[in-house]
Formats: structure tokens, C-alpha cells, sequence
């Protein structure tokens, strides 16, 4: 794979080009802060964020989706997303997140929804530039990535590193041939930001070790933390909402005027939120609030874990800024239950 | 962004479409339905298992199959009313169509550790819809099956479900009914007590006996001391958990009891299997 370099013009050009082409996502400021949003100018695009308000889980799972159409009893049928896309600027934590959601979006049932939506982005990450005021990617092992992108763009001095990881993503940098190949100086550079930002996104320290974690958890069902944490949650969810790794949805029918037409759509849904795990009948098998905030919190330590093999949290620290209460920082939470249990 | 577009693909979200063949009012709250599919092919259920049934502008939701896998030609459902779903149901006639997923989940062992033994049922309430599939299966297959015992418990006398069949099992060679009510009327002469109170009427060998517990979330808490009391080892008792089951395959997170995904490694459980997993009985 082609591993080149780029200067922020040769950049610049490069990002028009795709622009003129396809659909591209690309992060972009959104007052003070950052979201991605559909890329009209090359200008627009800021790969010197810190972090995004929303990570890019809903270009794969949208906050609505229109899973399937219903004519009254003529039955269901299937909609698929079929537009191509770029995904411009995406953290290697954030990436992380998506490969986490591809495995559990794939793994035991087959998601076409998810999928049909996967398969057609081409993915080009980011290594941060900014530390965010909260980001612990560097204590969770997702401040750097070596795999998972089609390209990695990568700021060294005033140049950028393009790197493919794919097929898709080199025929992405294929449109910049004349670009010259990446040089020794410039990889060994590389090397060093990789290594600097190991260290720069550690704004918590995270006291645990993360295999450690799901065994400490084990242990800590009991521990007053919950409850004394919990007693200031308000329900309203927007850990869950911020969170790339939060995929539980809900599913409803909206239904047009004849009453007959209609679409069934999936929409994001939260463990934290009251009614999450309600029943028909109104009986709640999680009524308390520290029932459901222990219950995030053993599903990105341990439940996850179990079942694809990797913690559940990136460590991008959008639940840290997003708490009303500030109650949601999980290192603050594993720290504490290392030191007491 | 995206535009939507229609495509026939496999889709883990797409019910397939099926035909009300009866919809019996057999309580004030409840109506037994007959459906079948209308590919013609059967289930292919176990007792014990679910289907998401949608009613196309109202939603879906988990039911349990009342009906046993041995009855071709249909499978049943008592749905009482108490959701959208289910109260759009209630409005449903014979030759109305709705959409189905599944079956899914897992099944009463009846294929596995019922296998000659002593079977006791222990029913309360609705709960007592899923197990009459079993109850089916173990009559039409008698000879893979010791005693049979079934305890049924309900509010009141008029919300007994299935009363027809349950005299004919009573009846029934090496079947034991035993019903009871919390509260008669005036023209119930039966038993009147939690279903708790039945249990020292039952003559059991602890040793041969397979135990299935399906009812509301406070039976399970008394019950299940009771056959413990009774000398029945955990290994030996099988539990079916009611949860939101919204999407059946293991995705939308409604039913996790901990770790556990209930629409995937239940609804029936193993009671021993359910002791690491505090929230199994909340």
C-alpha cells in the first residue's frame, strides 16, 4: 500500500477533488465546537478538532432509520441505503468504536441495515492533532490505530502522511498519483506523534488495568458507588446518546394518513433512560437509577468484553462533557472501585 | 443523505406475512389466536419459544406460542391486552393478516432433560400460555414421559385459561391437575391460595423429577424456595423470564438481564445456569 505525503495545499486539492465527486462527511465547527456533517468545501473541513459533540455512529445507525415500508396487508418490505460515501476525519478511538459496532452489528444475526450502510463508506482517520478536555484514549489502547481505516492521515510538521490500509482506500489517494512517496524522516515522525499521543490523551488517568477490569467489576456489584453516583442521575440519557460504543435502539411504525402506508424505523434508544427495560403491563425490571447507570457501565466493562473480546469504551470522554451532573466520568468510577474493592 | 430503497434481501427485521385463522375470546382480558403461514410452511417451534408478531402501523411484540409443534397446520397464541400491539390484536378477525418473526429463543427441555423423567408444571397466571405448549407435547409424545403434575394458580376463577383442555388433562392417565385461585366466587368450590399451597399436596420422587416454572416475576421468589425446601437441586428446575424482547435477535438491548441477552439464551433458563445473573429475578 502507498504511503505518501502531503502538503496542506496538495491536501486541500485532494479533498476538493473528492468533494467534486462524492458524497464526503467531513468534520467541520459547529460554533465552538465540532460535528460531522456533509462536506460542501474543502476549507470547511477542521482535522485539527479535539473531539466531536456526536461520534460518527449515526452515519452507519441514524438517530432514525426507515428499516422497512408496510402498505397495510400487503406486507413488509426492506429499505436499503444505497449511497456511497467518505468518511473524512474520523479518530482513531472513534474508529475503534466502529470496528467494535461492525462485529456486534454482524455477530450472531447479520444486520443488512447496518451493514449496507458500512460497506459503502470509505473510512479516512485522523490522528488527533488536539487533545480534548477530557479524552483517555491513551489509558484504553485507542489513542493510535494500525489498522481498520482505508486511509490514515497523519499531521507531521506542516505536512500531512496519507497512508492506505485497503484497496478502496488506495484507490481513494490514487486521484493525487504525482504526490511524492513518504520519506524515512517523515515515517519517523509519524512514529513520534503516535508516541506523543499516547501520552496527550490521558486528561484521566485510568488506574486499572484493562484486563483487569471485567474481574474487578465481577466483584464490585455491591459497592456503594452506585447507589451514591446515581442518587444525582437525572435519566435523561445524553451518556448514552454521546456514546460511540451505544448502539440499543428502539423500533417503531410511523404511519401515514390512509393509516395503511407507513415505515417501520429504528431510532436510539438508552439503558439509562426510565422506561428502558419496561414491559408490556408497565412492570420495570430496571426501576432504580443506580440499577440502570451500573448497568452502562458493566456493559462497556464486562458484558461487551465477554462477547467481543475488547472493553467497551474508547475512552473518547464525550460522556465526561455531556453529564449534566457530572457523574459519568468511568475512570473516576473503575479508580475508585480499585482502591475500595 | 441516504436514500431509502427497496430490496429483497435477507433481513433479520422483516416479519413474513401470515393469516388469522380463529380469534376466540376466552376471558375478559385475553383472546386465543389460530394463525398460520402463509408460505405454507409450519413453524418449526419448540415449546417454550416466541414470535415477534407485528401489526403493520402499530408495532411488534414478543409472544409465546401456546400451541405444541405436534398440532400441524397452525400454531396458537392468548394474548392478553395490555400494550398497542396487543390491544391492536384484540381488534383482529379470522382472515386478517399480520407479519411474524421467529421462532426464536430457547425451548423447554423437551427434547433433553425431560426425557423420561417426572415432569411438574408450575403455572401462574398468563404464564401459563407458553407452558401448555409443552403440556401438548409431553401428552402427544406420553411415552418419552413419566408423571405428569400441573399446579395452576390464577387471581380469581374467571381468569383461568384453557379450561376445556385442563378437564380433559385431569382426567388423563398418570396426569395430575391441581388448580387454585387467590380469591373464589361465590360458585368455586376448589382450591383457594398462592400457588404455593399446592405444593405440599404433590407427591414427588425429587431424584426423577423435572421441574418447569413459568409465571409473574413474585411466584418465581416463593416457588422457587419451595422446591429447593423440597429437596429438587437447582440443575433440575427450569424457569421462563418474561423481558422486552423488541428486536429477538440479540441487538436493541431491551432484555439483557446482566450480560445475558434473554431473546437469545431464554426465554427458558436452566435455573442453575440464572445464578451468577443477580438481575434474573428482580
Amino acid at each position: 500500500m502507498r504511503t505518501v505525503k502531503l502538503s496542506q495545499q496538495a491536501l486541500d486539492q485532494w479533498v476538493a477533488g473528492l468533494i467534486r465527486t462524492q458524497a464526503v462527511i467531513g468534520v467541520q465547527a459547529k460554533g465552538d465546537r465540532f460535528e460531522f456533517a456533509p462536506l460542501g468545501r474543502s476549507s470547511d473541513l477542521r482535522l485539527d478538532y479535539d473531539v466531536t459533540i456526536l461520534p460518527p455512529k449515526m452515519f452507519f445507525q441514524p438517530a432514525r432509520e426507515p428499516l422497512l415500508a408496510f402498505d397495510g396487508a400487503a406486507g413488509f418490505k426492506t429499505l436499503l441505503s444505497d449511497e456511497p460515501f467518505v468518511l473524512l476525519g474520523v479518530h482513531p478511538y472513534d474508529l475503534v468504536a466502529i470496528l467494535q459496532m461492525d462485529a456486534l452489528f454482524a455477530a450472531d444475526n447479520d444486520d443488512i441495515h447496518y451493514r449496507s450502510r458500512r460497506e459503502k463508506a470509505v473510512i479516512v482517520a485522523c490522528d488527533v492533532q488536539s487533545a480534548s478536555p477530557n479524552g483517555f484514549a491513551g489509558c484504553m489502547g485507542t489513542a493510535t490505530v494500525s489498522q481498520g481505516f482505508d486511509v490514515l492521515l497523519t499531521r507531521v510538521a506542516d505536512i500531512y502522511v496519507a497512508e492506505a490500509g485497503t484497496a478502496a482506500g488506495a484507490a481513494l489517494l490514487a486521484d493525487i498519483a504525482k504526490a511524492p512517496e513518504a520519506d524515512a524522516v517523515n515515517l519517523a515522525r509519524r512514529e513520534q506523534v503516535w508516541q506523543d499521543n499516547q501520552k496527550l490523551l490521558r486528561k484521566h488517568d485510568l488506574r486499572v488495568s484493562l484486563k483487569e477490569l471485567p474481574a474487578l467489576l465481577e466483584r464490585s456489584y455491591d459497592h456503594p458507588v452506585w447507589e451514591e453516583k446515581a442518587r444525582r442521575c437525572f435519566s435523561c440519557g445524553s451518556c448514552n446518546l454521546v456514546c460511540p460504543t451505544c448502539y440499543c435502539f428502539d423500533v417503531q411504525d410511523e404511519v401515514g394518513w390512509d393509516l395503511k402506508r407507513g415505515v417501520r424505523c429504528r431510532t436510539w434508544d438508552g439503558c439509562l433512560l426510565k422506561d428502558f427495560a419496561t414491559v408490556a403491563g408497565a412492570h420495570n425490571f430496571r426501576k432504580s437509577r443506580a440499577e440502570r447507570y451500573r448497568h452502562r457501565y458493566y456493559r462497556k466493562g464486562k458484558y461487551m468484553p465477554e462477547k467481543i473480546g475488547q472493553i467497551a469504551c474508547v475512552g473518547c470522554g464525550r460522556c465526561i462533557s455531556a453529564c449534566v451532573s457530572k457523574i459519568a466520568n468511568p475512570v473516576e468510577v473503575y479508580n475508585r472501585l480499585q482502591e475500595e474493592s | 443523505m441516504a436514500r431509502a430503497k427497496e430490496a429483497q434481501v435477507t433481513d433479520i427485521y422483516r416479519p413474513e406475512p401470515a393469516t388469522v385463522l380463529q380469534a376466540k375470546p376466552v376471558t375478559e382480558m385475553e383472546i386465543a389466536f389460530a394463525f398460520r403461514l402463509d408460505s405454507g410452511r409450519e413453524l418449526g417451534h419448540l415449546p417454550g419459544q416466541f414470535v415477534e408478531i407485528s401489526i403493520a402501523g402499530m408495532g411488534e411484540a414478543p409472544i409465546s406460542i401456546s400451541s405444541s409443534p405436534t398440532r400441524k397446520g397452525s400454531f396458537e397464541m392468548v394474548v392478553r391486552r395490555v400494550g398497542n400491539v396487543s390491544g391492536a390484536m384484540h381488534r383482529l378477525k379470522p382472515g386478517d393478516k399480520v407479519g411474524i418473526r421467529g421462532p426464536f429463543g430457547t425451548h423447554f427441555p423437551v427434547d433433553g432433560a425431560m426425557q423420561g423423567k417426572d415432569v411438574l408444571f408450575i403455572c401462574g397466571g398468563i404464564g401459563f400460555v407458553p407452558v401448555r405448549s409443552a403440556i401438548q407435547y409431553v401428552l402427544d409424545n406420553r411415552k418419552q414421559f413419566g408423571r405428569v403434575t400441573i399446579l395452576y394458580g390464577t387471581k380469581s376463577p374467571a381468569e383461568r385459561l384453557f379450561c376445556d383442555e385442563t378437564v380433559a388433562w385431569a382426567k388423563a392417565e398418570a396426569v395430575t391437575y391441581i388448580e387454585t385461585v387467590d380469591r373464589g366466587d361465590p360458585k368455586w368450590k376448589g382450591s383457594v391460595g398462592v400457588i404455593t399451597t399446592l405444593l405440599p399436596k404433590v407427591k414427588l420422587k425429587p431424584a426423577d423429577t423435572v421441574v418447569i416454572v413459568c409465571g409473574p416475576p413474585i411466584m418465581y421468589k416463593f416457588v422457587l424456595i419451595e422446591l429447593q425446601n423440597m429437596g429438587l437441586r437447582r440443575e433440575q428446575v427450569y424457569v421462563s423470564l418474561e423481558r422486552h424482547m423488541k428486536c429477538g435477535v440479540g441487538k436493541c438491548g431491551h432484555c439483557q438481564i446482566n450480560g445475558v441477552y434473554v431473546c437469545q439464551k431464554g426465554p427458558v433458563f436452566r435455573y442453575s445456569d440464572l445464578t451468577p445473573i443477580p438481575e434474573a429475578f428482580r
